[in-house]
């Protein structure tokens, strides 16, 4: 039998080391040791940016995971319930209000935001009947739009609405450098911090009466989870923008392939978003060469994809 | 034993118990009998602390259920819930496994593990032990959640109708295994039970509600009569008796 770990791991160092070779500057990894401008593009350009690809790949499919398990629905992720939306909101306010403010109170604002933004997604999909499961990822859907809507309409009196569009769709990707990315390790954090509460989650996953019956107070444990996704999704859009489908997909194909023990299961999830994200950005350096397209972009379109083969495809059956 | 005392609840200003006092016996078998909506899931609901006590107290094994924190009691008792809905893809040894949490938090022993085998093979699922939740059917997915309860290894055993989604065989093979898991191994159980023949044929005690109030308690031959049923469900009812045990015929 296949084992998904070192397979996985196997596939991104492969892109992780050809992302570190791509880009305008033709550098060549061997030169690094003795050539000081490409020791330079390397360190202060390449590993930064390839670095930040992996965070935001790894944190953002595992905040997915957990979205997916606090909610109980499998057609989550963090970009669908109105975090991310909610995390823009609280930069662009930072925008307006605190122009200066240091890029951490930035991102505290927005992980707060964002926090809230889950929060009142969760309260939301507790008044809705139980059984219908497409009625929870509908009214994400519904929240993220009204709450992407708010921040369309502050921007538009501020006159702020390209710097709006271009940062949730850009973030600072293309010009991440050295001392812009490393906020990212903290979402790195937060993903294993939920790699740590795994059997809670799990549990969470099988009900409220199943976590109480085993001693297991859901309560902290839903803080918990709505902690890390917010953490992650507002580091993600501040530092590298809209990442869609994620923590939407990833989640998915890894539960297909290896079920929802998550201990066993979320270093899978981490390590394929990390390479999924990857490859999407090296897509996205090499389509209009040496120009780039922004990864989310690329990564709408091939998660948008790899969605709906999911949704048409019906799981296999284990044996 | 387990002691209930004075307990009422409501639910959105509807009154579902009223003043409930009784006591479940320890070590044997107890069948929650009565009509739709007379209160027998809320009650084994409030006794497992899935819901939570508005006024009264429950005392297991001495332990004020309001005192204690719900990591130790769930090393005393174990529950089932109806309506086990799960839509994570777990495989029937995991959630099984699930069952062994309270004992170590995230660090299973050997011990654990032979539990967990031990679990399985009692409910007829070693061969299943691999098949995802989503690739069994209903009966199977029910013996599964009932193996991990059992799994959690605790005097206390509290299922909310364990015989929903299982055929004749499966519903008295369990019903045969709860009462030998009360005479062997000295266990306490608590079923809600609707198919009243499981409760004459194997309870040792039975508590019969309706309308949020205990119509009668005690043994099955005591509270299973003709009239006490005819009342109990306002259908007339027929008992007779079946080696030694009431049987009742409701059904023509």
């Amino acid at each position: 039998m296949i084992r998904p770990l070192p397979v996985m791991l196997a596939i991104l160092l492969s892109l992780f080391v050809t992302s570190l070779t791509i880009g305008a500057a033709q550098v060549s990894l061997r030169a690094a040791g003795s050539d000081a401008w490409a020791a330079l593009v390397l360190m202060e350009s390449r590993l930064p940016r390839t670095l930040a690809v992996v965070l935001t790949g790894a944190a953002l499919a595992v905040a997915g995971t957990v979205m997916q398990q606090i909610v109980r629905n499998k057609f989550v992720g963090p970009d669908t319930t109105g975090t991310s939306e909610s995390a823009g909101l609280g930069l662009l306010l930072m925008t307006i209000l605190a122009p200066d403010s240091p890029v951490w109170v930035r991102m505290l604002v927005a992980s707060l935001t964002a926090l809230a933004g889950s929060a009142a997604f969760i309260l939301l999909i507790r008044r809705l009947p139980a059984r219908e499961v497409m009625l929870v990822p509908v009214a994400g859907i519904i929240l993220s739009g009204v709450i992407g809507a708010v921040v369309t309409f502050i921007a538009w009196r501020y006159d702020l609405v390209q710097y709006v569009g271009t940062w949730l769709a850009a973030g600072g990707s293309s010009g991440i450098i050295a001392g812009r990315y490393e906020t990212l390790w903290v979402a790195g954090a937060a993903a294993i911090a939920a790699w740590f509460a795994a059997d809670r989650f799990a549990i969470l996953g099988l009900g409220d009466n199943v976590a109480k019956g085993l001693g297991l107070d859901p309560a902290p444990v839903m803080r918990l989870g709505l902690m890390v996704v917010s953490v992650v999704s507002a580091l993600v859009v501040v530092t590298v923008g809209m990442i869609p489908f994620v923590g939407l997909v990833v989640p998915n194909i890894v539960s297909r392939i290896m079920g929802d023990d998550l201990r066993r299961s979320i270093p899978v999830v981490a390590t394929a978003g990390a390479a999924l994200v990857s490859a999407c950005d090296i897509i996205g350096r090499l389509v209009i060469y040496p120009y780039e397209v922004p990864v989310g972009l690329i990564m709408g379109i091939v998660g948008s994809v790899i969605f709906l083969i999911l949704l048409y495809r019906p799981t296999r059956p284990s044996t | 034993m387990i002691q209930i005392r004075n307990v009422d609840f409501q639910i959105h200003g509807n009154p579902i118990l009223h003043d409930i006092s009784t006591s479940i016996p320890k070590g044997q078998l107890t069948a929650l009998i009565g009509p739709n909506g007379a209160g027998k899931s809320t009650l084994l609901k409030l006794i497992a602390r899935l819901e939570k006590l508005q006024s009264g107290s429950v005392r297991i094994d001495g332990l004020d259920l309001s005192a204690t924190p719900t990591e130790k009691l769930a090393l005393v008792m174990a529950v089932l819930s109806q309506h086990t809905h799960v839509s994570s893809r777990l495989r029937l040894c995991e959630l099984v496994g699930f069952g062994r949490w309270p004992h170590h938090h995230g660090r299973p022993s050997a011990h654990d593990r032979a539990e967990i085998t031990r679990a399985l093979e009692l409910f007829d699922l070693t061969a299943l032990a691999d098949r995802f939740l989503d690739e069994v059917s209903g009966g199977q997915a029910q013996r599964a959640f009932l193996a991990m309860t059992f799994a959690q290894a605790t005097d206390w055993l509290l299922l909310d109708e364990p015989l929903n989604n299982l055929d004749m065989a499966h519903a008295r093979a369990l019903m045969r295994h709860l009462a030998g898991l009360v005479r062997d191994q000295g266990k306490s159980i608590t079923v809600v039970v609707h198919e009243i023949n499981y409760a004459a044929a194997w309870a040792d005690h039975v508590i019969a509600m309706k309308d949020g109030r205990i119509l009668a308690e005690g043994p099955p031959a005591d509270v299973l009569t003709e009239p006490l049923l005819s009342r109990l469900y306002d259908v007339p009812v027929a008992v007779g008796t079946h080696q030694g045990r009431p049987l009742i015929l409701h059904h023509v």
